[in-house]
């Protein structure tokens, strides 16, 4: 049953994955991509891990559904009202694509693996949780720090004029330079 | 076998993901491709943590770095969009060639 439902959901990953790329419609890649990853969070979840497969589950519909509003925004023809084809090179990207997995699969069908070192815990959840609160601390902190460095630095890009160009480069100037007079401080 | 099965699993979405971020123009269909190959290393950590050492958590540790890395990828994508898309109109990348000189 198990098999079943990995040989399924698998199928259904890389297809959906396929699909991205594919359809003529930027709602509809962000949507193919939405249901590959959740076909992915199910096999996953075969895989005795509850708490990875449900937070892939619910952070990817919430991260395909703000990709989707971007995506609206900024790209043409977001409903598919017409062919759209923004590609370059796509042979040469078709054939390295091709000889990756080609290789991989040789690489996964040859290799002789070792066989399972152990038995999988009681509670999967708490073996991480303790390994990150534990002995990958360092992990833990470096990903804290990564995100935090991440919402500065999205900030900075996406902001339109912060403070620096409002009172400039040393924050000295008296009144901001605002292209549009008034507002607070006028 | 069955861990053979999930890394040809993990392979074709990286194969997959590879080709979008090659031939893609668009930066936003560029992240989508990365997007895929970062769940390939989804796959291929949480199969590894379950059919070789399960008794040790870092397979389950790396796939939180690569649901984070997921995370930080998209959002520092969607800033540079939108940052050049402000500097000079453009969401694809051909366009913004001339970033190189």
């Amino acid at each position: 049953m198990q098999l079943v439902v990995f040989v399924v959901c698998a199928v259904g990953a890389v297809a959906a994955g396929a699909a991205v790329f594919w359809v003529d419609s930027m709602a509809r890649a962000t949507f193919a991509l939405l249901a590959s990853f959740l076909f992915v969070a199910v096999d996953v979840l075969l895989l005795d891990l509850a708490y990875l497969g449900v937070l892939i589950i619910l952070m990817m519909i919430m991260e395909m559904v703000v990709m989707a509003v971007f995506m609206i925004m900024y790209m043409m023809n977001p409903a598919g009202l017409m062919p759209m084809s923004m590609v370059h090179n796509r042979r040469g990207s078709l054939a390295i694509a091709v000889g990756t997995f080609l290789v991989l699969a040789a690489g996964i069908l040859l290799i002789h693996w070792p066989t399972r070192r152990g038995a999988p815990p009681a509670e999967p959840t708490r073996q991480l949780g303790e390994a990150l609160m534990g002995s990958k601390m360092l992990v833990m902190m470096v990903l804290g720090l990564a995100l935090f460095a991440t919402m500065v630095a999205t900030v900075v890009l996406a902001q339109h004029r912060g403070r620096y160009h409002r009172y400039g480069d040393e924050l000295d100037r008296r009144a901001p330079d605002d292209p549009i007079r008034g507002g607070v401080g006028r | 076998m069955m861990l053979q099965l999930f890394l040809l699993l993990a392979a074709a979405l990286l194969a997959i993901g590879l080709y979008g971020a090659l031939s893609q123009q668009s930066i936003v269909m560029i992240m989508m491709g990365i997007e895929l190959m970062v769940n390939a290393v989804i796959v291929a950590g949480a199969a590894s943590w379950w059919f070789l050492s399960p008794h040790r958590p870092d397979g389950q540790v790396l796939v939180v770095v690569a649901i984070t890395v997921m995370a930080v990828e998209m959002a520092m994508g969607f800033a540079v969009t939108t940052a050049i898309f402000r500097a000079r109109d453009v969401d694809m990348t051909d366009m913004a060639a001339d970033l190189k000189k």
